[in-house]
């Protein structure tokens, strides 16, 4: 379905350009959810902004259902993409209503299959009833799921979510991510998304690719990924990560003799 | 390029050829000024050098130099004590001390000559009091030199440095002052050696603005008998017709202009350390007794001066002439109407323009250096004094007219009109040049609030570069249109310096009708069109102070 090959991404910097992703592939089969891992500065953005259509290759191709969207020599223009995307601040339209934002990208359809999709698209993200309020009215939950039913009413073949829980409350994120992946895997969708929180990518993901020094580290399904890292430095990371996160759960219950507490 | 089609790409590439034209109509006037300088000979330059530059440049200096002492002086002691002061009437005070901006500086002279004049109301007074019968017995010193123009163009120019100077007061002061004091300081120490450095940036902000628009003025110095550069170009046209020589004398201003830019530059290079951090306010000193009334007048007396005493006498006199005539004269209902049409005009192709840089720039992706100046050079024209651009413009638009003329000879029509000077298109595109730095920075300051993940959801969702703009980007920039479309409007409507030299054979705008009245020493009418300007300047004053009331509530 979406193929990335072996892709070089730069940005301009004081006195030249500075290497933000070097050498990498990865290929996603249909209707998985994969995520992208890493620590913040590790380039993974800038991969989903690459297939967004937002950063031009320096090296690589990337294709998505057997069409080049990204060359050295040019690349499709965003509107074309057929790539949705959901943004770390959802960017929703603050002009229009909850309908309306769904509404915005289905102008080639008739004014009653618009209605339709977005009765649709509100019933499968759960906001029923809010269709006329706007963003600001909203909790920032509700504003998640705006965000998703607007990248999905259009159909795209692929959908990109940039740190979707990083703007909610803690305590919600786990649940909101079982929630997500509920939506996705009921539409079909093809989703990659990125995070810096392997609570995160492990609840969600059929396949997790660990990013580090600006390239893919490791690209596999959680279960391999936690019993067979590749290198010593995912082992590490993926060890430290959860005892970071036994640690804290410990401490949040107040169990005695928890390191953490004294 | 390759084989992917594009709608947005063709569209972005038109966006930037409207925004390199723009660039290309500012420069022109700059460029011309420079031709026409050269074609006047060396002996020109050296007569100019003997007789017309060191008395010109030497008057010009002293005026600029003498209105940034005051203003600066009333900007940051108003600042002060509005910000670390309580006192009665602090509130209205604060917003009160903007009111001087809606008045022009040619109109303050007008109104200031008349209030003053040895037969007026003031100096009469004094006499009655005093005892003498005529004016030979007694009279004030005469406003008609150096330091009667400095006071007055200080006393409406200084809000421009209150304005900065009291932001970065109140959104920087509070935990600088706290440790001042906690470290031994007393206010009049912590003033002088905290406050006062600290707001030096928004001073060399602020006063960038009272000095070009001291450079600007033609009213208020020919008015008070100061020969300044921008009167030299004005009489070396107008009454000598002589065009290189003027076009010498505007180059000698333009470079003024962009020393006194380089200086603020310069001035506030460290503005951009300050600014992001998150402050409480100032906890203002609460005044008691004499003391807090003696703040009160302080306070309240630039704005008296500046703003209180000129409009009283507008209005006063205004009622006495409708008392009289019962109504305005027909001619000058026609400079009003012909003001604001010409400002409308101006408005709309501004705020257009304004639309096409500022948005040409938030979609440039990856831009050549020379591409990505762009936008800055096309808000040069503020920067030129009025008189500068109008000399500037004089040579491309009589190329046009000429080339205009070969072309109906051509085709066989009848010479026809001046397309461009007989009609006020000339003017227009004059105030548009001069203008379109504030409808470029008010549309910016809009599209810097709307992040620009809005406009990639809305290219994700199809829409191409122009769709974006229209159901995006336009909506929200609703308030920010608005905003430039109020200040190029009334900015246009005070201009005079180019609209004198611009305007066709009888064509008056309530500026130059009051310029005419003033010259010709008749003050008949010339009340109700300074009042019309001076009115139509508190709308953008008015917003100001509400902006401002907001950001502090």
């Amino acid at each position: 379905m979406l193929e990335l090959d072996h892709i070089h991404l730069s940005y301009p910097a004081a006195g030249g350009r500075l290497q933000a992703v070097s050498d990498l592939s990865l290929s996603l089969e249909g209707g998985q959810i994969a995520c992208l891992l890493g620590a913040s500065g590790c380039g993974k953005t800038t991969v989903l902004r690459a297939i967004a259509g937002f950063e031009p290759l320096d090296e690589g191709e990337i294709r998505l259902a057997g069409r080049v969207l990204s060359t050295v020599g040019g690349q499709v223009e965003p509107e074309h993409r057929r790539v949705g995307m959901m943004f770390q601040d959802y960017a929703l339209f603050p002009h229009l209503t909850v309908a309306q934002n769904v509404a915005f990208g289905l102008r080639r359809l008739s004014a009653k299959a618009r209605a339709q999709t977005v009765r649709e698209m509100l019933a499968l993200t759960d906001l029923d009833g809010l269709g006329n309020r706007y963003p600001h009215q909203l909790s920032g939950g509700q504003q998640q799921r705006v965000a998703l039913a607007r990248a999905l009413a259009p159909e795209p073949q692929l959908l990109l979510l940039d740190e979707p829980f990083s703007n909610l409350d803690i305590d919600a994120r786990e649940k909101l991510a079982f929630e997500l992946r509920d939506i996705l895997k009921a539409a079909g969708r093809t989703a990659l998304l990125v995070t810096h929180n392997q609570a995160e990518a492990f609840a969600i993901a059929d396949r997790i690719g660990v990013m580090q020094e600006r390239t893919l580290a490791q690209w596999d399904s959680p279960y391999g990924l936690h019993h067979h890292p590749a290198t010593p430095e995912i082992a590490a990371f993926i060890r430290r990560e959860a005892l970071l996160a036994q640690r804290a759960q410990a401490c949040l219950r107040g169990r005695p003799g928890a390191p953490a507490a004294a | 390029m390759t084989g992917f089609p594009s709608g947005s790409r063709a569209q972005a590439r038109a966006w930037h050829f409207g925004m390199i034209l723009a660039g290309i109509g500012v420069l022109a006037p700059i460029v011309s000024l420079l031709g026409l300088a050269a074609q006047g000979s060396v002996e020109h330059w050296a007569h100019l050098l003997d007789y017309v530059l060191p008395d010109a440049v030497g008057q010009t200096l002293l005026l600029l130099a003498g209105v940034g002492v005051l203003s600066a002086g009333l900007g940051v002691g108003g600042a002060w004590l509005v910000t670390a002061y309580d006192f009665p009437f602090r509130r209205t005070l604060s917003w009160a001390m903007l009111l001087p901006l809606a008045v022009p500086t040619y109109i303050v002279a007008y109104a200031y000559l008349d209030i003053l004049h040895p037969i007026g109301p003031v100096q009469s007074a004094l006499r009655a009091v005093l005892g003498y019968d005529s004016p030979r017995d007694f009279r004030l010193p005469d406003l008609r030199n150096m330091p009667g123009a400095i006071v007055l163009l200080g006393f409406v120019l200084y809000p421009y440095v209150y304005l900065t100077t009291r932001s970065m007061f109140a959104t920087q002061a509070a935990s600088l002052l706290e440790a001042a004091r906690l470290l031994g300081h007393g206010p009049w120490s912590t003033f002088f050696r905290v406050a006062v450095p600290m707001a030096r940036p928004a001073v060399a902000v602020g006063l960038s603005l009272v000095l070009l628009e001291t450079l600007n003025d033609i009213g208020a110095s020919e008015f008070l008998g100061i020969q300044t550069l921008t009167v030299s170009v004005y009489s070396t046209w107008v009454s000598r017709s002589d065009l290189a020589g003027a076009a010498q004398i505007a180059l000698v201003m333009l470079l003024l202009a962009m020393l006194l830019i380089a200086a603020e530059r310069h001035g506030r290079r460290r503005l951009r350390y300050t600014g992001s951090r998150r402050t409480h306010p100032v906890q203002a000193r609460r005044l008691r007794g004499a003391a807090a009334w003696a703040a009160t007048g302080l306070a309240a007396w630039p704005v008296l001066v500046g703003f209180g005493a000129p409009a009283a006498y507008l209005l006063v006199q205004t009622g006495e002439w409708l008392l009289i005539s019962g109504a305005p004269s027909p001619r000058l209902l026609r400079a009003g109407a012909n003001t604001v049409s010409v400002s409308l005009a101006a408005t709309a192709v501004t705020v257009g323009l304004g639309l096409v840089v500022a948005w040409s720039a938030r979609i440039m992706q990856r831009p050549p250096r020379w591409l990505r100046a762009l936008p800055r050079l096309a808000t040069l024209g503020y920067a030129l004094p009025g008189t500068v651009l109008a000399i500037g413009l004089l040579f491309p638009v009589m190329g046009l007219e000429r080339g205009a003329a070969l072309a109906r000879e051509a085709l066989g029509m009848a010479p026809g009109e001046l397309i461009l000077m007989g009609t006020p298109i000339a003017l227009a595109a004059a105030y548009t040049i001069r203008f379109l730095a504030i409808s470029v920075g008010s549309i910016e300051a809009g599209l810097t609030r709307i992040p620009s993940s809005i406009e990639q959801a809305a290219r994700l969702l199809g829409e191409n570069v122009n769709g974006t703009l229209r159901r995006i980007h336009l909506p929200l920039l609703r308030p920010a249109l608005a905003t430039a479309a109020l200040l190029v409007f009334v900015d246009s409507m005070k201009e005079l310096p180019a609209t004198l030299l611009l305007r066709p054979m009888n064509f008056d705008t309530l500026a130059t009708w009051l310029y005419g009245e003033a010259a010709r020493g008749s003050y008949e009418e010339g009340a109700i069109a300074a009042l019309g300007i001076v009115l139509a300047g508190l709308i953008p004053v008015i917003l100001l102070a509400r902006m401002h009331n907001r950001k502090t509530a």
